[in-house]
């Protein structure tokens, strides 16, 4: 089946079959291999995209019924060629990763949360992530990171946001 | 880890679904296949065709319907979560959405999907078993309806019939000076439950109650109601000691579910504790001394 899908603001037209799921749609025939593909059964998170700007496993859609939905993916947060999103550089800056398996996930769903939260307590951070796995780090760091890049974000000057 | 092939449809309203259901008794609905796309991941269901409920506008909605709340069978989980009204007027469905999987999961799961898929350990069954939700389905172009006791049968197994499917789902609101409680315990936090535990309460002016309602989820093939315990604690003040003989007595025969992760007597010890802490934070909350979360 032909479908249409808006990845990082661009326009694609693939043809997949019905099983191919959203995820190996966005690996195997976009080469967007910052998706991981983890458990691919909805355990693991490593697979988080923003769907619609909401943080969703995409290894639980089919790519069809992703049709005309507008998809980012971790190669689609940065704010310019060479650049990180301010959550990517929180990640760095307080070692929010050591294989860095799970992170573009994690990262994703950090910005989702903070899309809607600017604020999070260290609750509400701990229960965003809580659906994403790390082996690695015990998530510490990955808490600090997410709360790191919440604190800049708030304190970063957003003229488009002021005009609303 | 790949689902075998099927076929897919995307039909544009329920009547034309239910006539693609009942033409192929291998296909399957899918709603927010956050249950559905595992299973054939693993190849546990072969659908030979997907039928793609998700985008027929008229099943996803959250509104007053006379004295109960209606919700559509594919309205997202995380928008139950945070919508005013059901808050206000089925707070037990507030309080246990929260338990349901992860953020992630709650984006696309639905409230039909989750009823449909009748796992015994879902929270969404049992605050509809609790509540005395009614269940609606469209079968052979008609609207059907069913009292949410009368819909589970099984473990994933329901009493819609073939080529019927779930529309929407009321909740009686109860009015006056309610409080409600849902606890459950699982291996990490919103995995799936071992027992899970719901209570509303309803108190007169006098503090004693008027209504109680308390259903456990997990323990058993589909989530039950303690009808003896509503009735003995029914006119008490919900005195502690009562609360727990009154279930420890109503949960003393159930034929618990056991497994490698918790055994039947465990489940029926712990249903018992859920219970008494769910009924203790209804009590607290009609009482005015807590605040809903």
């Amino acid at each position: 089946m032909r479908i249409e899908l808006d990845v990082n603001g661009s326009k694609h037209s693939v043809d997949v079959e019905p099983r191919t799921t959203l995820l190996d749609c966005l690996r195997d025939q976009l080469g967007l291999t910052g998706t991981h593909a983890g458990c691919e059964h909805g355990v693991c998170g490593a697979c988080t995209v923003l769907f619609d700007g909401v943080a969703v496993r995409s290894c639980l859609m089919f790519a069809v019924q992703a049709q005309g939905s507008q998809i980012t993916t971790i190669e689609g947060v940065t704010p310019g060629p060479g650049e990180l999103s301010p959550v990517q550089d929180a990640f760095c800056e307080t070692h929010g990763m050591q294989c860095g398996f799970c992170t573009p996930a994690m990262i994703l769903t950090a910005h989702a949360l903070l899309a809607n939260n600017p604020s999070p307590t260290r609750e509400e951070i701990v229960e965003a992530i809580s659906g994403n796995i790390c082996r690695c780090t015990g998530y510490a760091q990955i808490v600090e990171a997410i709360a790191l890049a919440a604190e800049r974000m708030r304190g970063a000057n957003r003229p488009s946001e002021l005009r609303k | 880890m790949k689902a075998a092939p099927f076929e897919y449809s995307r039909p544009a309203d329920i009547d034309e679904a239910c006539a693609l259901l009942a033409a192929d008794e291998s296909a399957r609905v899918i709603a927010g296949g956050q249950t559905l796309v595992p299973m054939m991941a693993m190849r546990l269901a072969r659908p030979t065709r997907l039928i793609d409920i998700n985008r027929i506008a008229a099943l996803s909605y959250i509104r007053t319907e006379g004295d109960s709340v209606a919700v559509g069978a594919t309205t997202r989980q995380c928008l139950v979560e945070r919508d005013a009204l059901i808050a206000t007027s089925v707070p037990l469905l507030a309080r246990a959405i929260p338990n349901i999987g992860h953020v992630a999961t709650r984006a696309r799961g639905t409230v039909g999907g989750s009823l449909a898929n009748a796992d015994p350990a879902a929270e969404i069954a049992l605050t509809a078993i609790t509540l005395d939700a009614t269940l609606e389905y469209r079968a052979d172009g008609a609207s059907e309806a069913i009292p949410a006791r009368e819909f589970f049968i099984g473990p994933m197994i329901t009493a819609l019939p073939a080529g019927a499917i779930l529309s929407g789902v009321r909740f009686p609101i109860w009015q006056g000076k309610v409080g409600t409680g849902f606890h459950e315990i699982n291996a990490r936090r919103s995995d799936f439950a071992f027992v899970s535990a719901a209570a509303q309460v309803e108190l007169g002016d006098d503090g004693k109650v008027k209504r109680i309602a308390i259903g456990v989820g997990a323990a058993t093939d589909f989530p039950m109601r303690l009808d003896s315990a509503e009735q003995q604690l029914t006119g008490t003040a919900l005195d502690d000691a009562a609360v727990r003989a009154s279930l420890r007595e109503a949960l003393a025969d159930i034929e618990a579910l056991s497994d490698l992760h918790a055994s039947a007597d465990y489940r029926r010890r712990v249903a018992i504790d859920l219970a008494a802490r769910a009924v203790a934070d209804a009590r607290l909350q009609a009482q005015g001394k807590t605040h809903a979360h």
